[in-house]
């Protein structure tokens, strides 16, 4: 059994036309069994989100204490964080625990101060890679990779990204024990979030 | 930083309610050598008399102007009252403006590592007064005998321009002068301010007041001047040929 697996989770983030899309399965489960249908694993940081997959607790704390830190920053600089202060943020604070870190594999998805769209993938020790298209993570990652590798196009519009990530996510949850249970999609535009909940397979 | 049998503050409330060792700091600061800034709204300038009492001081080796991160620089005024003991209260004042450089660049690097972003310069003025305040508030310690003048472009691209206290209070400033005939110089800057200053008329005032209260010729040489502007955001000592441009142009 692996630590990364004991939950499980699905997250997928994708980049769009001035957009970024960050879908997370809501299953909680203690191996086998499972305990929540309603547990989200993105977290919104004014323009970013913070996707955490991997063990429950640590998600938990990862959240509480990057909102700690981002509240902090707002106060003292008096301006948001943009998402590439965020990533690099949370790759320190799980390099800081290298030798006992937390086991969660973040991905950063927002627009930055230009509204450009930013992704970034991480390990649990803080690895940070920088795409420009998607990144995923979680207990699916071989399916969710296929399925975005063979649906994911350059510059799609809101609702086109929407329809690729739901059905990206969807799919790749269906084939996977310990994810899925319900799904959460946001899409970051300038003009706000777009939030909705997906009908999916309770099983 | 203080000796484990001193866990007491020397800064202590006089009865009047005044922490004289802060009061003195400042009359250090204000017998130091000047040092002005001036806020245009296109960039900041800094500039210090280095002005030495021995022809024999190598003066290449002698640097109050520094810069801390990429865009932000700081100056310091504060020597001891006595020039002509010259040696230790250079090195005294010297060397408490040195700390204070090095804690600061220190910072602004970690704040790098950090947020892979630099650290925007009212952010470094608050971390360095912040340090000057433990000063007075820990053991064993005496506060900086020197009040520093920081120049930089903020995170939203704006000129600034603060000064920081021995007591660890900042103030941010359109223009100002601190040390020796600092009222004389405030009051020349005063009237020559304007809010839509542009950075080379600011450089040829700062300059100008200078040389107001200036003891014998002032050179290339016997000065130093830093440079901001907001079009690339990146803090410069001038280099001596520099000077000599804007001081070909004063005269």
């Amino acid at each position: 059994m692996s630590i990364l697996e004991y939950n499980g989770a699905a997250i997928i983030a994708m980049t769009g036309k001035n957009c970024v899309g960050i879908a997370c399965d809501t299953r909680l489960g203690a191996q086998a069994q499972t305990v929540s249908c309603d547990f989200r694993k993105v977290f919104q940081f004014n323009k970013s989100f913070v996707g955490l997959a991997g063990l429950a607790t640590d998600v938990q704390t990862m959240n509480n204490l990057l909102t700690f830190r981002k509240n902090l920053y707002e106060l003292r600089e008096e301006r948001e964080m943009t998402p590439r202060v965020l990533s690099n943020l949370l790759s320190n604070l799980l390099y800081e625990k290298r030798f006992g870190p937390y086991f969660i594999e973040p991905v950063v998805a927002g627009l930055d101060e230009n509204n450009e769209p930013f992704l970034s993938g991480m390990d649990l020790i803080g690895a940070p890679v920088y795409t420009d298209d998607f990144v995923v993570s979680g207990t699916a990652t071989g399916n969710m990779y296929g399925m975005c590798e063979t649906l994911y196009k350059k510059d799609m519009e809101v609702e086109e990204l929407f329809e690729t990530l739901s059905q990206a996510l969807l799919a790749s949850v269906d084939r996977d024990a310990l994810s899925g249970w319900g799904a959460t999609v946001h899409i970051v535009t300038k003009d706000g979030v777009i939030s909705r909940e997906l009908k999916a397979r309770m099983d | 930083m203080g000796d484990s049998a001193y866990s007491f503050s020397l800064t202590t409330f006089s009865r009047t309610g005044k922490l004289l060792q802060i009061e003195y700091a400042l009359n250090a600061v204000a017998n130091g050598r000047t040092s002005l800034g001036i806020c245009a709204k296109d960039g900041v300038v800094i500039a210090t008399d280095k002005k030495l009492s021995s022809t024999l001081v190598d003066t290449d080796q002698v640097s109050k102007v520094q810069g801390i991160t990429e865009g932000s620089g700081f100056v310091y005024s504060g020597l001891g009252p006595d020039y002509r003991v010259l040696g230790e209260s250079l090195l005294v004042g010297f060397g408490l403006g040195v700390e204070l450089v090095r804690k600061a660049r220190k910072s602004s690097q970690s704040y790098y590592l950090q947020y892979r972003e630099n650290k925007p310069v009212s952010q470094l003025v608050k971390s360095t007064a912040s340090v000057m305040q433990e000063y007075t508030q820990s053991g064993g310690v005496r506060p900086f005998g020197v009040s520093l003048l920081v120049a930089g472009v903020d995170a939203d691209n704006t000129p600034r321009l603060y000064q920081v206290d021995p007591s660890g209070a900042y103030f941010g400033w359109k223009a100002t002068a601190i040390g020796k005939n600092y009222v004389n110089a405030k009051n020349f800057l005063e009237k020559r301010y304007q809010d839509d200053m542009e950075l080379e008329d600011a450089i040829h005032t700062a300059l100008l007041t200078l040389r107001e209260g200036f003891e014998g010729e002032m050179t290339n040489e016997n000065i130093e001047v830093g440079v901001v502007s907001n079009v690339d955001g990146k803090f410069r000592v001038l280099t001596p040929e520099q000077i000599q441009d804007y001081l070909d142009e004063a005269n």
